[in-house]
């Protein structure tokens, strides 16, 4: 009993030390990629990256603005609750202001663009390993990693942190709509609030963080997806698998990010 | 270059995978202009043996050259001569499925020439006319037969004209009719760009149609390579029973089944 369950962890830390490997590996070679490509004949792949940002980017535009205007209603309301007690409703506007641009919006825009991106772009890696379009690129001498990884991380570190911006824009006017609906806010006195309360940290910390989970989708997303073996339900592992610590890493990172500038000051 | 030059040579390759043996010190040369079948049935190793010799699956013991250059040892210039020189027609088909049919054929020029637009899609159309399939130029392979997909294979494979060109299982999933269509597809193409083409197939029908000289391989191991005469004519009892399409014995899994039996310790 108590041996097969210390072989199940030994395994268990080996394969997760195994797939970091991979990760980090594969980080290492898209950078080096990424920085050789410009010195070599048809090295920059832009048709590719330009395609990447319209999927990653423009087709998730709908979904991060409904879900943050909801969160900046939700934060508006929840917060108005709160605030109310003490009679200070109008910190509404701030509040609102600072959650979407450092937490909500970054948070919220990655987690949607996991979903929507990162499972497509592990789906269809997957399928091009099993299917052998992947062997078939390394024997006409493309590599897939200049070929496929690279265009995609570089479309996320673009269209994440714009998704975002769009994301902080579209939150507080979530906030600002309750605000101005039912706590009978004036939108000039929302949005002066709004401009006095945010500083110019409030923006670039969501980004930086825009910019890392973007990295942490790319990379987790395609190497889970070029390290598919076996059929179409290997693919529906490894894209689940993919979502799945994508969100762990990007809720991790966050706090990691969120600790490093909280002790900045 | 010369006739009887080697054009792909294995030495002592070894392959294992979870230390269960693949390939168990393979010898094999290929002269220049032949056609070698590599022929054997499922699980014989002879397709992890073609993605070692193209440059996929590196060996763990052992050597590959084609054309004179290890395709794991070599410079980055030497290995882009190299792929320039070889086309390789997957088993499945592998075509980029976000491609159309010309677009798949036209990747690899674009890659490695540089020939404008225009005249990458008539050198694309050419190659499908070659194979037959010019109507199926703008289509996506999803909307492709098995046959359609292996020619269309063989044409992006033809596209940079190879000196060799390697076919992994070209009859794999087709009926006999389309299968015999495709033997001789590949004898005229062969005769026409007097490449080294290298075949990996279980079909014995289609093997005897298209080869110089045969390769039969058992466990990991080459049994016999010589020409399809001699290797009809052979007497070794395995070769036999693989020409003769015999099952295996049945108390070859009696046997098995007892083994098993015994380990289960029950």
């Amino acid at each position: 009993m108590l041996a097969s369950i210390s072989a199940r962890a030994g395994r268990a830390a080996l394969s997760f030390l195994a797939e970091t490997g991979a990760v980090w590996r594969l980080a290492t070679v898209s950078l080096a990629r990424f920085l050789r490509g410009p010195f070599q004949r048809r090295g920059v792949r832009l048709r590719s990256t330009i395609e990447q940002i319209v999927r990653a980017g423009h087709s998730s535009l709908p979904l991060v603005g409904l879900i943050c205007f909801l969160a900046g209603m939700i934060m508006a309301l929840q917060s108005a609750y709160q605030l109310n007690k003490m009679g200070a409703v109008d910190l509404v506007a701030d509040l609102v202001a600072i959650s979407i641009t450092r937490e909500l919006a970054p948070l919220l825009t990655a987690i949607i663009v996991t979903g929507r991106f990162g499972s497509a772009v592990t789906a269809e890696l997957g399928t091009m390993k099993v299917s052998q379009e992947i062997d078939a690129l390394t024997v006409m001498g493309l590599e897939p990693i200049s070929f496929l990884v690279v265009p995609r991380l570089v479309a996320l570190a673009i269209s994440l942190p714009c998704l975002t911006i769009f994301a902080d824009l579209i939150g507080i006017a979530g906030g600002m709509s309750v605000a101005t609906l039912v706590l009978e806010m004036g939108v000039a006195g929302y949005l002066a609030k709004t401009v006095e309360a945010l500083a110019l940290q409030d923006i670039y910390t969501g980004l930086v963080k825009a910019f890392v989970f973007a990295l942490i989708i790319g990379l987790i997303c395609c190497q889970r997806g070029l390290a598919t073996r076996g059929g179409a339900e290997e693919v529906g592992r490894s894209t689940t698998i993919s979502v799945v610590r994508s969100i762990a890493l990007i809720v991790g990172a966050d706090l990691f990010v969120t600790a490093l500038f909280y002790l900045r000051g | 270059m010369e006739r009887d030059a080697i054009a792909v040579e294995v030495r002592g390759v070894r392959k294992a995978f979870d230390e269960q043996p693949v390939l168990d010190g393979v010898d094999l040369s290929v002269r220049r202009g032949e056609t070698m079948v590599i022929l054997g049935g499922s699980g014989s190793g002879k397709s992890t043996l073609l993605r070692c010799i193209i440059g996929l699956e590196p060996p763990d013991e052992g050597s590959v050259s084609i054309d004179g250059i290890d395709p794991y040892a070599a410079s980055w210039s030497q290995l882009e001569q190299l792929r320039r020189r070889i086309g390789v027609a997957f088993q499945g088909g592998a075509l980029f499925g976000s491609m159309t049919v010309a677009e798949n054929i036209e990747l690899p020029i674009a890659e490695f020439t540089r020939v404008p637009p225009a005249t990458r899609r008539i050198i694309a159309r050419i190659k499908l006319g070659m194979v037959g399939l010019e109507d199926a130029m703008d289509r996506r392979p999803a909307e492709l037969s098995g046959g359609m997909i292996k020619r269309a294979a063989l044409a992006r494979a033809l596209a940079l004209d190879p000196s060799i060109v390697f076919f992994d299982e070209p009859s794999a999933g087709l009926d006999p009719v389309t299968a015999a269509g495709l033997d001789r597809l590949l004898v005229q193409l062969k005769r026409a760009f007097d490449a080294t083409l290298v075949v990996v197939t279980h079909e014995l029908a289609s093997a005897f149609k298209i080869a110089d000289r045969m390769a039969l391989m058992h466990e990991g191991q080459f049994l016999v390579t010589a020409t399809p005469e001699v290797i009809r004519k052979s007497e070794d009892p395995i070769v036999r029973r693989f020409l003769d399409r015999a099952p295996p014995e049945a108390g070859d899994s009696a046997q098995k089944f007892e083994k098993f039996l015994d380990d289960l310790e029950v």
